[in-house]
């Protein structure tokens, strides 16, 4: 590569030349960032400046930009020039925006502009341009996992935008839970009768598609690689193993009905009794005519029995809402009065949950003439030729009984996920010390495996809750921690068949573009088109395997000789190994120790008695800094002597900047990140969880360094507290005033 | 009168939510209602002592087939026709209305509560505007008045005496009412004739003897 040329930008547009000393920003960029080239320009994202950069780069062999002009969120059509390193310095949302126009802010904004100018300057020249992931692979198959209405929608979704689809089933047809129902419910206006359940017309597309090739009566035995360069192993049952080359997966892997035998008290076991598969089964063999119990008597009056085994305070059973089965229940009972309106159908609920158009569904079963209960079954006994259910009224608050021919169960839903990931660390680490019992476990646990990957961290994708996979609820669903293996349908929450159906789309696109990306050596999501990947500098790596365990997508493996392996496509780009790595020899190109180190030192330290503190904040890019942009966009000021330093995630935080800043004079440090734990908000799933744990140690070192514990603040952000966090940052600095300029300042 | 309700559970084989629905007015909406609550919430007279079962509970008893509960119920006497849960119901269910006719239903059956004074406002205005066509409104008042007795009719009549006598000046009552004379519709065999037929068709669209 060409030798180093260093430039730095500062614009004057957006009233930064009229709110901040232009000449005294050139002077700081020439003079402490010591940028080889230095220009001013009135509006540098026009035409004219793009041209002038370009030009630069051109002819003078500018290979290091610094951009001193708006957030490095903005403008970035325009200030894309992909051959050179580019660091951003925020004088427009991060200053002029965030600071009132008067005459005693002026000397404060104006050092703050200039830090920023300097840390730019200091940014760009610890980073290189990156160069793009080489291991790429190229493969655009997609497999899909799971033959049902999730399976078949995505495997179908894909075809039609032209990808070449590999569908695996268990079993000998395709259709899964749905083929098993009598109809649907609806999904299309005007929602008030049970349809078609759409299973032969996605069947028969599939059969007619020739980018689809299905293997039945077939698992996949094991799946190597990375994301673009998946080699798959498929078993079908007596015939030879095939080996598929695989870009990305979607697990579609479907549910079973909780064992309705775990229920006795509501009437496991009584002939009279059924799930609501076993209705569909009765109304299957009904075929549109009266439905009949299984001795053959024809059914005159069902009592639905909703959230039997769910909803469970005690834990004993299934502890949430399987989300489909009030419809469910309300399909069924217009089942019964379809074929025959003077059959009594009640259905005893303590909430009726129809979330969307269901509601319209709901009112017309009881147009229909559906009686609604709202009761807390207590139990389900044989008496008579039926059944005895006695609940408790809710709204007449009165223990009560129904009598009824048939009783239906509204049992939930159980994904069909591998392996819980710990539970089987756990046995293995047991079975490796010679515990048989543990060994046989292992082999159990194994046999439940869907995908079989051959990565380090487990043959399966992370659960979360409940034994579900792993999703990110709030902003990407179907994202699971195993970059380009995506969880589509009820495998990752309980849902009905239309968001099931949605979601095996959404995972298809979601699919689509990991491999596209896999493919160009860029990482898939949140930092999609990013080029730069984590290499470790091995010399000095003391194989602690901390990045191994930490990394959230499971994407480093060890050598031969015990070092970190990295996967580069299975990388998300998160950084979390370069935060956890204690010698810290891990680095990406354009984001390392070094770059943020750099920007730390950049900033000119006041001493103790200018009563100007300075307070460093690692704000997270996903969440926190766009927060912070959107404040300055609303003109809500926050205090002058805090200086920001964007991190892709606060799991990609290493301690030593936070060392490194209080030894330097910084009065505080302030981090910001995404919500951890059970509803976590992290980008990076456990990214801010890890990175959290790791500043938790911190606090001792603190007191070693005779610190107050309040040096370091740790802040949960969310990209709404756009009104908040303004303050919450000026409380901080006024605790830091409270406190006192710190103790290392001009050592 | 018990025979009727005999017949009448005998007619619905106890489905007391099917009797209701065929009738009394607007009984058919009772099964729309989702039990949310909102009219419960809503109604003034919930925290008065007559008030049992608010609206939603009415329509759950019903459902539950609570044929005497419902029925013998000061319940729907107690609605004084605000029309707040009407327009809160979420549902949409006329509910001002379905009280009124399950009250009216009641009533027909011979189980509305004795001395109700809804009940007796309700007769006694309707036997005195059906005879002319018209209201007479120095009868309905007296008739209301003295519905307790001589002393207390006095003493109401005494306490209102300065509105009665404003109304008078401003043209807005006729004392000649009193002795049967004031407004008269022309034709009031024509009424009569009109409520009678009235009458006959709603008996035969219910199914009730005439
Ligand atoms: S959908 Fe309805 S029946 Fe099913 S668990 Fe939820 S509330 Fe209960
Ligand atoms: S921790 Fe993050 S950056 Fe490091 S290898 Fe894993 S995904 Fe990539
Ligand atoms: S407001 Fe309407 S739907 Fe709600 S309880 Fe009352 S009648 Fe029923
Ligand atoms: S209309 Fe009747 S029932 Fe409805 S809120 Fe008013 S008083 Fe209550």
């Amino acid at each position: 590569m060409a030798e180093m040329k260093t430039a730095a930008y500062i614009c004057k547009g957006c009233e930064l030349g009229v709110r901040l000393d232009a000449a005294a920003l050139v002077k700081a960029a020439t003079k402490d960032g010591k940028m080889n080239l230095v220009r001013e320009h009135d509006f540098l994202c026009s035409a004219d400046g793009v041209a002038l950069i370009n030009n630069d780069i051109a002819n003078e062999g500018v290979t290091h930009v610094a951009l001193c002009a708006c957030s490095r969120r903005a403008k970035t059509e325009a200030f894309n020039f992909p051959t050179v390193a580019i660091s951003r310095g925020n004088l427009r949302e991060g200053v002029i925006w965030i600071r009132p126009d008067s005459d005693e802010a002026r000397e404060t904004t104006q050092e703050m502009a200039e830090d920023y100018v300097r840390m730019a300057c200091a940014e760009v020249k610890a980073m290189k341009v990156p160069e793009g992931n080489p291991n790429t692979g190229t493969s655009k198959t997609l497999l899909v996992v799971g033959g049902g209405m999730s399976g078949m929608t995505a495997a179908l979704e894909g075809a039609k935008t032209g990808y070449k689809v590999v569908l695996v089933e268990k079993t000998g047809a395709l259709g899964g839970m749905a083929a098993k129902l009598w109809k649907r419910i609806p999904n299309r206006e005007p929602f008030k009768a049970p349809m078609d359940n759409g299973v032969a017309d996605l069947v028969a597309q599939i059969d007619a598609d020739a980018n689809i090739k299905v293997y039945l009566n077939a698992v996949v035995a094991k799946t190597a690689g990375a994301p673009g360069r998946f080699k798959v192993d498929i078993a079908v049952e007596s015939g030879p193993t095939v080996t598929e080359d695989i870009g990305a997966i979607i697990q579609a892997t479907g549910f079973t009905t909780y064992d309705m035998a775990k229920l006795p008290n509501l009437g496991a076991g009584q002939a009279n009794v059924v799930d609501q598969l076993g209705l569909e089964a009765l109304a299957r063999a009904a075929n549109g005519g009266p439905i009949k119990r299984a001795d053959g008597k024809e059914v005159k009056s069902v009592v639905f029995v909703q959230c039997a085994g769910q909803r469970d305070a005690t834990k004993t059973h299934l502890e949430y809402c399987s989300g489909h089965c009030c419809a469910t229940s309300v399909k069924q009972a217009m089942y019964f009065k379809d074929a025959n309106p003077d059959v009594d159908t009640v259905v005893l609920y303590t909430d009726l949950r129809m979330p969307g158009n269901n509601e319209d569904f709901y009112r017309a079963a009881q147009n229909k003439g559906v009686i609604f209960s709202k009761g807390a079954v207590a139990n389900v006994s044989a008496s008579g030729d039926g059944c005895t259910v006695k609940f408790k009224d809710l709204i007449l608050n009165e223990e009560t009984s129904a009598d009824a021919d048939l009783v239906v169960l509204a049992t939930g839903m159980v994904p069909t996920t591998g392996p819980d990931l710990d539970q089987l660390n756990e046995a293995n680490r047991a079975a490796e010390g010679g515990d048989a019992a543990a060994k046989e476990q292992v082999i159990q646990m194994m046999s439940k495996s869907v995908l079989n990957l051959d990565y380090r961290q487990g043959p399966d994708v992370p659960q979360f809750k409940h034994g579900f996979n792993d999703s990110h609820f709030i902003c990407f669903p179907y994202e699971t921690r195993r970059t380009a293996i995506y969880a589509a349908g009820p495998v990752r929450r309980p849902m009905d068949i239309a968001q099931a159906q949605e979601d095996a789309t959404g995972a298809a696109m979601k699919a689509i573009q990991a491999m596209e990306n896999a493919g160009l050596g860029r990482a898939a999501h949140p930092r999609s088109g990013d080029l730069s990947f984590p290499t470790a500098r091995l010399e000095g790596c003391t194989q602690c395997k901390r990045c191994t365990v930490e990394c959230p997508f499971g994407a480093i493996d060890e050598d031969e000789k015990r070092f970190p392996l990295f996967n580069e496509s299975r990388c998300r780009r998160c950084g979390t190994c370069m935060g956890a790595c204690p010698v810290r020899v891990i680095s990406f190109e354009n984001y390392s120790v070094n770059t943020v180190g750099a920007q730390i030192k950049a900033v000119d330290i006041p001493d103790e008695f200018s009563e100007k503190p300075r307070v460093l904040i690692l704000a997270c890019e996903n969440d926190a800094y766009p927060a912070l942009d959107m404040a300055g966009m609303n003109r809500n000021a926050y205090d002058p002597f805090v200086r920001v330093i964007p991190v892709r995630c606060l799991g990609s935080v290493n301690t030593i900047w936070i060392t490194d800043a209080l030894n330097s004079g910084y009065d505080g440090v302030m981090l910001m990140g995404c919500k951890h734990g059970e509803q976590y908000q992290c980008h990076f799933v456990k990214g801010s969880e890890l990175g959290r744990y790791r500043m938790s140690k911190i606090y001792d070192t603190l007191k070693g360094m005779n610190l107050e514990e309040d040096r370091l603040m740790d802040l949960e952000v969310a990209i709404t507290d756009i009104e908040t966090l303004p303050k919450k940052i000026n409380d901080y600095a006024a605790r830091i005033v409270e406190m006192g300029p710190s103790p290392f300042k001009g050592l | 009168m018990s025979d009727m309700n005999q017949q009448m559970t005998a007619r619905y084989k106890n489905n007391f939510l099917k009797e209701i629905e065929q009738q009394a007015e607007m009984g058919e909406w009772v099964k729309m209602c989702m039990q949310c609550g909102v009219c419960s919430g809503s109604c003034p007279t919930n925290f008065h002592p007559g008030w049992q079962h608010p609206p939603q509970e009415i329509f759950m008893l019903i459902r539950a087939g609570k044929r005497d509960e419902v029925l013998d119920s000061p319940s729907m006497w107690m609605c004084t026709s605000c029309y707040n849960c009407y327009v809160r119901c979420p549902r949409k269910l006329p509910i001002t209305h379905i009280m009124h006719g399950i009250a009216e239903y009641a009533y027909r059956m011979g189980r509305a509560p004795k001395g109700q004074p809804t009940l007796h406002l309700s007769k006694t205005f309707w036997n005195n505007c059906t005879k002319t066509g018209r209201t007479n409104e120095v009868q309905l008042t007296q008739t209301l008045y003295f519905k307790d007795g001589i002393v207390s009719g006095i003493k109401k009549a005494l306490a209102m005496q300065d509105v009665a006598i404003g109304l008078v000046k401003a043209g807005r009552l006729n004392i000649m009412e009193a002795l049967g004379g004031g407004h008269k519709c022309k034709g009031a065999k024509g009424i009569h004739a009109m409520l009678a037929k009235a009458r006959e068709l709603e008996n035969q669209r219910k199914g009730r003897a005439a």
